[in-house]
């Protein structure tokens, strides 16, 4: 089969690989009809989570056709079943899963151990998301293997678009927890760093939950447009005004009741020199995340109210706030998405049209051009906000 | 947490309660992670020089350039140092006194400085003494490890999602074994109370003996031990304890062999693995995924499911070609 596979830092190429095939009983493999590109993939392509292999197979957002089955299928999984896959690989039957942990199943990372070396602890295995999370290949392919595919696929049986459904495998359970883990009250304002799919779909869901205010900082206009115009947000560009002087003015001093970095390891600075600075350091590995928005996110919270770091980080950082942090009271929460526990009350409220996802959508490629929509999407060209593959 | 355990080794256990002994791996992992950092930092100071110095704030001087190219040279002096494995953790001194080097030379570069290139420089040299830290931290770990280095014994914990009972039933049943413990070829019961035990050993051969269990306290305790005549005398002891609210049930084994002074014997202890305190932290991470999931977790790079040896050696992450 044809797949996107990684090939060195800042290098992705379309080959040949063989086909997934089962290797445990409760696997499925999945005839991929969509899948996309998340900024999570940009950290692998940079080299920023280390052990990646030339040849991985990249793609953790997915969704198609079940074509086989293990012998050990649970719960009514058919073939020809027509399912979106949650990017975390989560067993169903540890106490983490149980109790809707699944991003930190106990049992599905093959290589606990080389995580435990870097984290302490393992995080759950995700699908082409480097060894690290368990050297599982991806989905931006034509199949992929689904391991506990009993747990990770959720049947859509609706004639609902893939376009509708495709974002619940990531980004739309992503964005709806990081709203939710902020407790948001009615009236709540709630500012979110990056206006990405994530930052995006954290707009929507912070609203849903009952935000007074959403306001969305980012620097790219179009992007900053699309978070207006499509999701009802006030928009901050930091590269015309200073963060924190502007939240503090629009909420008369106090800063706003929750904090959403939805930009993660990659943050810019718009002072060229720190960024520069943070971009030398990362490069000489004695830093490896670029938190500019954590930062500024920690700062700008208001007293005792919750900073959500929903952005994804690798490593080690610099020059955290902690004072800041501790002195006022402040609750962070964090977290890969534990999305099996979102996607059926979402594909709920996507069936009643509370949600439309596939607004975010503003490329559609061919699998074959997957290097090409990287390039795009990476470099924030022609107002690329998110690229989906057709294999 | 931190304790000694019965059998007199440190131990440290983690959020799956897999427990293991200070003699661990981590240690070692660090030191190899530290190595790769050293190439990380070796290469870009050989590659980007000049930019490095500007961005730190040393300026572009014909000086800063000779000292990162030698910064440079010697990391990867470390790289090798600490790739080659085995050895690694010994080796992570040399980073220490590397990097002492490393932050005398920032802290002679900034007395010489003033006003924002001195204030640029601050921020390379926190950075440097942070990674002089965890470099210390492998060596002192690593060196303390080989006074409790200690042969045939073996010790790791790990909590599982199920009742004692479930737990022990399945231990009990010996010829389960072999499901999650790689070294083990098969358990066959021969009576009630005894066991056929094969093991591989290198060169594709294998080693047998005959165990007893001594003890049996149901949904508790299983005690076993190799009978006479053994070539590798060895026993084992399994527990069962329920875990506080509901978190199922803590698994605490405990392994011993005695190596005999005899070749053969040294190399059929062997099948004990070269490092049994891995060998045991692998066996418990797979006893878990096979109790609670029904199977061992499997992925492309790691196509033969939890084990350090496979971890060390990943396949990428695509499909194995289809077996015909
Ligand atoms: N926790 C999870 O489960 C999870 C899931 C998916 C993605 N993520 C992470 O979420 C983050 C965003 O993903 P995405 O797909 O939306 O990526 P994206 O690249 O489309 O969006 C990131 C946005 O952040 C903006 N940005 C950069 N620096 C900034 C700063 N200092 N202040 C404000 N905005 C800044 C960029 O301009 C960009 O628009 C990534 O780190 C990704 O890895 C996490
Ligand atoms: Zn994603
Ligand atoms: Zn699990």
């Amino acid at each position: 089969m044809r797949a996107n596979c990684w090939i060195a830092p800042h290098r992705v190429a379309v080959e040949d690989v063989p086909d997934p095939q089962i290797l445990n009983p409760r696997d499925a493999v999945v005839r991929v009809t969509s899948s996309a590109i998340c900024g999570s993939d940009l950290h692998l392509l940079e080299g920023f989570i280390p052990p990646m292999k030339r040849g991985d197979v990249l793609g953790h957002e997915f969704m198609g056709e079940v074509v086989e089955l293990g012998p050990g299928a649970r719960d009514g999984l058919r073939v020809g079943d027509r399912v979106v896959v949650g990017f975390p690989i989560a067993c169903g039957d540890c106490v983490s899963c149980q109790s809707g942990l699944y991003s930190v199943c106990e049992n599905s990372n093959p290589n606990a151990g080389m995580a435990e070396v870097a984290m302490g602890h393992s995080p759950a295995g995700i699908f082409g998301y480097s060894h690290l999370m368990g050297g599982y290949a991806g989905g931006q392919a034509q199949y992929v293997r689904v391991p506990y595919a009993d747990v990770g696929a959720l049947k859509i049986e609706d004639d609902l678009p893939d376009e509708q459904v495709l974002f619940l495998s990531d980004v739309l359970p992503t964005g709806y927890m990081a709203a939710e883990q902020c407790d948001i009250k009615p009236g709540d304002t709630v500012a979110v760093w990056g206006s990405g799919p994530v930052g995006l779909f954290a707009t929507v869901s912070a609203y849903l939950l009952g935000a007074g205010r959403v306001i969305v900082i980012d620097r790219y206009p179009y992007r900053l447009r699309m978070a207006r115009d499509k999701a009802g947000a006030e928009t901050i560009n930091y590269e015309e005004t200073d963060v924190l002087d502007t939240l503090r003015e629009m909420t008369a001093g106090r800063g706003p009741d929750a904090c959403i970095d939805a930009v993660g390891m990659e943050g810019h600075h718009p002072s060229a020199a720190l960024h520069a600075y943070d971009r030398a350091k990362q490069a000489a590995k004695a830093e490896t995340d670029r938190p500019h928005a954590l930062r500024e996110a920690i700062l700008s919270c208001r007293n005792g109210g919750t900073v959500m770091a929903i952005g994804a980080y690798g490593g080690f950082i610099d020059k955290f706030p902690m004072g800041s942090f501790m002195n006022r009271s402040l609750t962070m929460r964090s977290g890969q998405a534990h999305v099996q526990r979102y996607m059926r009350p979402l594909l709920e409220r996507i069936r009643r049209g509370e949600i439309d996802p596939s607004f975010i959508i503003t490329h559609t490629m061919r699998l074959e051009d997957t290097p090409q929509g990287y390039d795009i999407f990476k470099n924030k060209q022609e107002d690329c906000v998110k690229v989906v593959l057709k294999p | 947490m931190t304790r000694k355990t019965t059998t007199g080794v440190r131990s440290v256990t983690d959020a799956l309660g897999i427990e293991r002994a200070a003699q661990d791996r981590a240690t070692e992992g660090l030191a190899r992670v530290l190595g790769w950092i050293s190439l990380g930092l070796g290469v870009t100071a050989l590659a980007a020089g000049s930019r490095i110095a500007q961005a730190c704030g040393v300026g572009d001087s014909r000086t800063a350039r000779a000292v990162l190219r030698a910064a440079g040279v010697r990391e990867l002096g470390h790289a090798a140092a600490l790739l080659i494995p085995r050895r690694a953790a010994l080796n992570t001194w040399t980073r220490v006194a590397g990097d002492a080097m490393d932050l005398a030379a920032t802290g002679l570069a900034m007395r010489n400085r003033r006003g924002k290139r001195r204030r640029r420089l601050a921020y390379p040299m926190a950075a440097l003494a942070g990674i002089t830290a965890v470099d210390l931290y492998v060596s002192v770990r690593a060196t303390q490890r080989r006074r409790v280095r200690d042969g045939g014994r073996a010790y790791g914990s790990v909590t599982v999602n199920r009742t004692p009972e479930e737990a022990y039933n399945f231990w009990h049943d010996f010829e389960n074994l072999p499901r999650f413990m790689y070294h083990l070829e098969s358990v066959r019961r021969t009576d009630p109370q005894r066991t056929r035990w094969t093991a591989k050993a290198p060169a594709g051969r294998s080693v047998q003996w005959e165990a007893e269990i001594i003890e049996d306290r149901p949904n508790q305790l299983i005690r076993w031990r190799s009978v006479d005549g053994a070539k590798v005398p060895n026993s084992g002891t399994v527990r069962f304890m329920p875990a506080a609210g509901s978190r199922g049930t803590e698994v605490r084994v405990e392994l011993e062999y005695s190596v005999p002074g005899r070749p053969l014997g040294r190399l059929a202890a062997r099948a004990f693995g070269e490092h049994p305190q891995q060998q045991i932290c692998d066996d418990l991470r797979r006893f878990k995924q096979v109790i609670e999931t029904g199977e061992i977790t499997r992925s492309d790079g790691t196509p033969d499911g939890t084990s350090l040896k496979s971890q060390a050696r990943q396949r990428p992450a695509r499909p194995l070609a289809r077996i015909a």
